[in-house]
């Protein structure tokens, strides 16, 4: 594999993000998902970082040479799946103050 | 990590970086920047990313306009490797009451005074703008093409890597845990990597910025306050400008890439929490599909929460205190530090240096001492 191939694998498919845009981030000193996330997008389409979260951690680990398991897990937020602000306006809130449907 | 520095500035969200990067652009290299967490892990990566100069303060209106001007050349000046995106979309302010349509136009006068060449609009002229605008409650609007909004994460960073250029040096997860004083003045600051002396502290700690004074003794007149906001599914451009609403206390724009990012002020306790509610994700939405119909078909994604720190009249607290010889304060943004970092750094470092300012006076106004004396310009036009 040439060089270039390599550099232009995509890691996140969702946001679009190559390996090569990966490394220039982290060479910069942004070794954590948290920080790549906020600065490429990645992790940041519809599957939320499904797909792609262990591929990046990867790609820390083998630039960064610290392994996986110390590696900061990002923080991870439950993607809200399919529900438009029309659906939850037109919700009405229990006593809990939780929405549930007419 | 340095164990002794000409400054220190505590918080690497954009202001402290801001700070760093003037104070080394006007000669003082030897800064430390410490942040607990990464760069723009704060407030400002929480952020709603809006810029806006629609202000209704003399000083909230020259610091915004000023920034204004720094954003539109930042990515130059700053010799930024990737861009900080900023887009002059415009504000569209709607008013609702009597009262609104006043402060309105007040504010107007003052904008226009200022060279913030804002309009007054009618309801059909703010439907032009934003035509899926619901206007039927609507009495009037402002509008100001040159507001919009840039990337918080990129300016952060544009900023850091500036500064780490000039020899600044910035440690991330690096929290600082005391500071030390003697005889009224600051000697040096305690982090858990170690101490460093120092005769100047910059307090840019945001949302923490109390937090920071408690453990210097400085006591101020703030408070946090968690602020929620959310992000849909992208979709083609369709909204230009922000809408915001001081009546629903909500704001929403169209991002560049075509997700919508929407917030609303909420009553509050004060405090550091940052728990994300249903309860906000249905008043917003609730809100928004009112405001602006056709958003309601629009998926959300992820919603968060970040920290307001508010001063009495919603003004920030820039510079020294008497209270103790050294500790700087860039502090109490309430809710608008991001749009006004870039004239809060250059005013700062002219501060702390001694150096001349053709703006300096805001310093002396946004002096802390200014609770003391009474006499307050309060900015009504806050979300
Ligand atoms: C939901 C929301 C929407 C907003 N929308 C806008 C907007 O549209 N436009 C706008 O201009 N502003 C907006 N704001 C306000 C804006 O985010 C803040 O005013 C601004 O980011 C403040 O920047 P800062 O650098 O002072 O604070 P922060 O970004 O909070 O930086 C302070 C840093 O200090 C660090 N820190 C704290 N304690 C310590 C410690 N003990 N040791 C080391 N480091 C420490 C923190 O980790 C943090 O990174 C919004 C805020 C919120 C919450
Ligand atoms: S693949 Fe990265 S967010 Fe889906």
């Amino acid at each position: 594999m040439s060089n270039h191939e390599y550099d232009n694998t995509i890691i996140c498919r969702c946001e679009d993000i190559s390996r090569a845009e990966l490394h220039k981030w982290i060479d910069q000193g942004l070794t954590t998902v948290d920080e790549l996330k906020r600065l490429t997008r990645a992790t940041m389409g519809p599957c939320q970082g499904r797909t792609c979260r262990q591929l990046i951690l990867q790609e820390i680990a083998s630039r960064t040479g610290v392994p996986i398991s110390e590696a900061k897990i990002p923080t991870y937020r439950q993607p809200l799946r399919g529900i438009t602000l029309g659906a939850i306006a037109d919700m009405k809130l229990d006593e809990e103050g939780k929405p549930h449907e007419e | 990590m340095k164990n002794k520095a000409q400054v220190v500035v505590i918080g690497g969200g954009v202001v402290g970086c801001s700070i760093a990067y003037h104070l080394a652009a006007n000669g003082c290299k030897d800064v430390v920047v410490l942040e607990k967490e990464f760069l723009a892990s704060g407030s400002t990566g929480r952020c709603g990313a809006g810029v806006r100069q629609q202000w209704g303060t003399e000083m909230n209106c020259r610091l915004s306009t000023g920034s204004a001007r720094d954003f539109e050349n930042m990515n130059e000046e700053l010799q930024y490797e990737g861009d900080i995106e900023f887009h002059q979309g415009g504000y569209l302010l709607v008013a609702y009451t009597d009262h609104q349509v006043e402060q309105f136009k007040k504010n107007v006068a003052l904008q226009n005074s200022l060279g913030i060449h804002s309009r007054f609009l009618t309801p059909l002229q703010a439907k032009e703008i934003v035509p899926h605008l619901n206007i039927e409650p609507l009495l009037a609007a402002t509008f100001y093409e040159k507001d919009g909004h840039a990337n918080p994460f990129h300016v952060t960073q544009a900023y850091a890597d500036a500064a780490r250029r000039l020899g600044v040096e910035i440690n991330t997860y690096t929290t600082v845990t005391g500071i030390k004083t003697e005889n009224g003045r600051i000697i040096g600051v305690v982090t858990d990597k170690g101490e460093i002396s120092t005769p100047i502290v910059v307090n840019a700690a945001g949302g923490f910025a109390d937090v920071i004074a408690q453990m210097a003794g400085v006591e101020l007149p703030t408070y946090s306050e968690r602020h929620q906001i959310l992000v849909t599914e992208p979709v083609e451009a369709f909204q230009g400008p922000m809408v915001m609403s001081f009546h629903h206390n909500t704001y929403c724009q169209q991002s560049p890439h075509g997700s919508f990012i929407m917030g609303m002020g909420e009553i509050e306790p004060h405090g550091h929490e940052i728990m994300s509610t249903w309860q906000f994700l249905k008043e917003m939405s609730d809100k928004i599909t009112n405001m602006l119909p056709p958003l309601r078909y629009l998926r959300v994604v992820r919603q968060w929460a970040g920290l307001y720190h508010l001063t009495p009249d919603r003004q920030p607290i820039l510079g020294s205190t008497e209270q103790l010889q050294g500790f700087e304060m860039a502090l109490g943004f309430s809710g608008h530090g991001f749009m006004i970092a870039p004239m809060t750094g250059r005013l700062m470092a002219a501060h702390i240096l001694g150096l001349d300012h053709k703006d300096k006076d805001i310093m002396t106004t946004l002096n802390m001492d200014r609770f003391a004396k009474g006499n307050l310009f309060i900015e009504p036009s806050v979300v």
